[in-house]
């Protein structure tokens, strides 16, 4: 706790702004992160099927994803080889995606939008995917969206 | 000869500021653009435990049974088929040209902008999946359904108001929208058996 000196009074010296770029490269590059990190680690692997009649999926902020396939490869040791659903993170039981629904609506401005995108694997049974669908049913999120890529 | 030493004017730097801001707004615009393309469905809404059968008694000839078994192999009504056909089959009976009393019924409706219009809004698509039923078999299927609705729109569009249905108005769009209404029904699955 030695003393501080008192700085003696001195004239403003004027605003280097040299810094100024690096700091907006910064933020820049903060922005860069983000985009890709919002995207969940994938812990399914999938390829989704192919349509002709696509459409956009817009108002990504009213949008939560469901991801259904077999675990990745590194995982499978561990999970096995059977189809899984991943919500967020995690793995999950088709019961819990009425959890999911209701947490996801938590965050959003307009809920009545609010649209569930599958990404299913296209060697999915459909057994899975008709267990999502009723609990999707019960929870009013009606508002659904195959994942698809284009096919040319 | 001792030069006069001159002082280096310092670099202005004030715009490397602005043309970084354009990099991250570039990086923002382009991050955000690369959507990600579906088929857009829409759920039924869940049944109401209050009522106790909430089967709506339907026509034989407005329902069009769409089957698919664990082998991913296609059947409508009692016809084995490959799944190119549907599509040609589904428009044909949403259509119903020749008011073939096997296809769905017709009814005068009065549309905005169309007028009286003599068309099948009763018919029903029904598919019906088996658990085991891969899943781009049925998003085949699901394609080939909303692909026939959509010729079928584009047709109407083009001949009504000479113009493709994606440069209609909105109110064109919804009158063609109900001329030829998107009715595809889900059942519940069953196992036909086989797992």
């Amino acid at each position: 706790m030695a003393g501080f000196k008192k700085k003696e009074k001195r004239e403003m010296p004027e605003m280097n702004t040299s810094s100024l770029p690096d700091l907006i490269f910064t933020i820049l590059f903060f922005f860069m992160i983000v985009t890709t990190m919002r995207e969940v680690t994938l812990k399914v692997k999938f390829v989704v099927p192919q349509g002709t009649e696509l459409e956009k999926l817009e108002k990504k902020s009213a949008v939560s994803f469901i991801y259904v396939g077999p675990p990745t490869d590194q995982l499978r040791a561990q999970m096995g080889s059977g189809t899984r659903i991943q919500l967020n993170d995690r793995y999950a039981e088709p019961r819990e995606v009425m959890d999911f629904v209701a947490q996801e609506r938590q965050g959003m401005t307009n809920q009545a939008e609010q649209t569930i995108s599958i990404k299913a694997d296209q060697h999915t049974q459909m057994g899975i995917i008709t267990d999502i669908k009723e609990v999707l049913r019960k929870s009013w999120a009606l508002r659904i969206n195959y994942s698809a890529s284009r096919r040319n | 000869m001792a030069k006069k030493k001159k002082k280096m004017p310092g670099l202005n730097t004030s715009s490397t500021a602005d043309i970084s801001f354009m990099l991250l707004i570039f990086f923002l615009v382009t991050t955000s653009m690369d959507t990600d393309m579906g088929l857009a469905r829409r759920l039924p809404q869940p049944p109401d435990p209050d009522q106790e059968d909430a089967q709506i008694d339907v026509k034989e000839r407005n329902v069009l049974n769409v089957r698919l078994n664990a082998a991913g192999m296609l059947m409508v009504n009692h016809d084995v088929m490959d799944i190119k056909e549907l599509r040609a089959r589904a428009k044909e009976f949403v259509k119903n040209e020749n008011n073939l009393s096997s296809l769905p019924e017709k009814h005068v409706k009065e549309i905005d902008l169309l007028g009286p219009c003599f068309i099948t809004d009763k018919h029903v698509i029904s598919v019906q999946t088996d658990r085991g039923t891969p899943y781009n078999i049925y998003f085949e299927v699901q394609n080939e359904l909303v692909a026939a609705y959509n010729e079928l729109r584009e047709e109407l569009s083009r001949q009504k108001f000479g113009r493709s249905y994606a440069n209609l108005t909105d109110e064109q769009k919804v009158a063609i929208r109900a001329y030829y209404p998107q009715k595809i029904s889900e059942a519940e699955p069953k196992n036909y058996g086989g797992n």
